[in-house]
């Protein structure tokens, strides 16, 4: 079998986070508790959020799943960690454009490891995976502004 | 013996590579593939006959309500119920239960009675009576399963006791290939003035049925599973049970008289089948029955069996796999791979072009009695082959090789 095409949706970053995710565990404090479940496949995460004058000050996140779904979410947690919640949410629609192979604008942040998961894109069953994570905090922050 | 080679060329979808690589298609207990003959039975219903059922006087219409209600007896042969007033054409089987716990249910069940069912149910077997229990008033119970995956006659005894309404089981497990004892199971229900409700949407493609030598009252199957049409199903129910019963779809079809303020019926079977009905589909699954007939139900199950035990002889010879479910089975396997999860298998094999099924396989309840969040199938029918399973090993080794390096 040639890996290439693997290759490209497994890179070694993802992999990486995958092994090694990177803000896993309970956050003590936490201002949102969003859970959020593939019901395809039975991926869970509970992302926790901590919110500081409008700034995410903190994230993590305990779940299950597969290598693109936990890798996704620790790079997420790592990525929207500092950011305003206004542009957390715009970093989520440019990843949701990245997933769904559209333009995106590769300018406004600094995308980082991120940018690694572009191959999932060549994957169309494994984009729900990719953003599993996004899409909690993106229902967490909805409702908050609900509320 | 059956000729599998012979039956692949009469698979159309077979021959065909995906993402380079010759079809090797290991998810039947999803859907089956379907045959020349029945992709041709559809074509031709509505290329000569397509019509209206049982309404007009013109010539095709007469031809469709033939081809239809052939196929209705093709079912009654088939699953061995001894009038065609018992089988009801539906969606499928998630429907065909639903009608059940629908209309017997919410009429027959009332605080203090007992619906008995087993974790290792499909979702379309379990929700449908969390609803009806919650309607009701009673109470939903489980048969405990023993750790092979397998119902013990001695736990049907201890679950099921004289307030118990309604049993309903699946007879083969689509997640751990389990082959349920039916036949006992119904006799302990109706012991216990119980009626036995089967999901038949893994057995009914793959062995003989015999709704009357089972004794079951209910019995629910897919036409999609068994080399048929999406969107076509049945219910069989006995007649002295469904001539009770309320209509569950009400319009069209079903119709004796219909007055400003009050209606009336049709007589069984039609009295269940509101709307225009699945014509075309039921055409379709009168010519998978056909076919299956041709080559035998016995010779599949055997052939099935056969791959399935071969799957697991092979499989167990990798490091870290473990392989859900008993010794004896149908032609399903359930596995894991201890350093890769089953999206991440699923994802390497259909690089290689293998189809298999990766998550809970809409038995959540299950997986947590497995302790898993998720698992892989593989699953078998009678256009696969030995060389399918030995390309599915390989691709399973390459998949723990990738990961391997990777991490």
């Amino acid at each position: 079998m040639s890996f290439n095409n693997l290759d490209q949706l497994y890179r070694q970053v993802i992999m990486d986070h995958y092994k090694n995710p990177r803000n896993k565990g309970e956050l003590e404090g936490n201002d949102l508790k969003i859970n959020m479940n593939n019901p395809t496949c039975g991926d869970t995460i509970q992302l926790q959020l901590k919110v500081d004058d409008g700034k995410i000050s903190d994230a993590k996140f305990i779940g299950e799943g597969c290598s693109i779904s936990l890798a996704s979410a620790s790079m997420m947690t790592q990525s929207v960690k500092g950011l305003e919640v206004d542009q957390a949410m715009k970093l989520s629609g440019i990843f949701s454009d990245m997933m769904q192979g559209k333009e995106y604008d590769e300018e406004e942040f600094d995308l980082g490891d991120i940018e690694a998961l572009q191959g999932v894109s060549k994957f169309p069953a494994r984009i729900k995976c990719a953003t599993l994570s996004w899409k909690a905090m993106e229902k967490g922050f909805k409702e908050q502004g609900e509320a | 013996m059956m000729n599998v080679q012979d039956i692949r060329k009469q698979f159309p979808i077979l021959h065909q590579e995906v993402n380079g690589n010759p079809l090797v298609y290991l998810d039947s207990a999803a859907t089956s593939q379907k045959p020349a003959q029945v992709i041709d039975a559809v074509e031709r219903y509505y290329k000569e006959i397509n019509s209206n059922v049982h309404r007009g006087v013109h010539t095709l219409g007469t031809h469709a309500t033939d081809a239809y209600e052939g196929a209705r007896e093709k079912v009654r042969e088939f699953i061995h119920a001894s009038s065609t007033e018992e089988v009801i054409f539906t969606r499928g089987t998630t429907t065909a239960l639903n009608m059940v716990a629908s209309s017997y249910g919410r009429a027959n069940l009332s605080e203090g009675d007992e619906v008995v069912i087993t974790p290792m149910e499909h979702h379309s077997n379990i929700i449908p009576w969390q609803q009806v229990v919650k309607a009701t008033g009673a109470t939903l119970k489980y048969i405990p399963l023993q750790p092979d995956g397998t119902i013990a006659l001695e736990d049907v005894e201890k679950t099921v006791t004289e307030n118990t309404k309604i049993v309903s089981v699946m007879q083969v497990s689509n997640v751990l290939g389990t082959i349920n004892p039916i036949k006992e199971m119904a006799a302990i229900a109706h012991r216990n003035g119980a009626i036995m409700v089967v999901d038949g949407a893994q057995s009914t493609p793959h062995m003989n049925i015999d709704v009357q030598d089972l004794d079951c009252d209910f019995f629910a199957f897919s036409g999609h599973k068994m080399c048929g049409p999406t969107g076509i199903g049945v219910l069989y129910g006995k007649r002295q049970l469904l001539e009770k019963m309320d209509p569950f779809e009400f319009g069209g079809e079903m119709i004796d008289y219909v007055g400003l303020y009050d209606s009336t019926w049709k007589d069984l079977p039609w009295k269940f089948e509101g709307g225009t009905p699945i014509i075309a589909g039921a055409v379709g699954l009168g010519a998978a029955i056909d076919f299956l007939n041709e080559i035998g139900m016995d010779n599949i199950q055997q052939h099935e069996s056969h791959l399935a035990k071969y799957a697991i002889e092979q499989l167990s010879t990798i490091e870290g796999v473990t392989i859900y479910g008993p010794e004896k089975r149908a032609g399903v396997v359930t596995f894991n791979s201890d350093e890769v999860h089953p999206h991440d298998v699923a994802t390497v094999l259909d690089t290689e072009g293998i189809a298999v099924r990766a998550g809970h396989h809409c038995a959540q309840p299950l997986m947590k009695w497995l302790e898993v969040s998720a698992t892989a199938r593989a699953s078998f029918y009678l256009y696969n082959t030995e060389e399918d399973v030995d390309t599915f090993v390989a691709g399973l080794r390459k998949a723990k090789e990738f990961f391997g390096n990777v991490f």
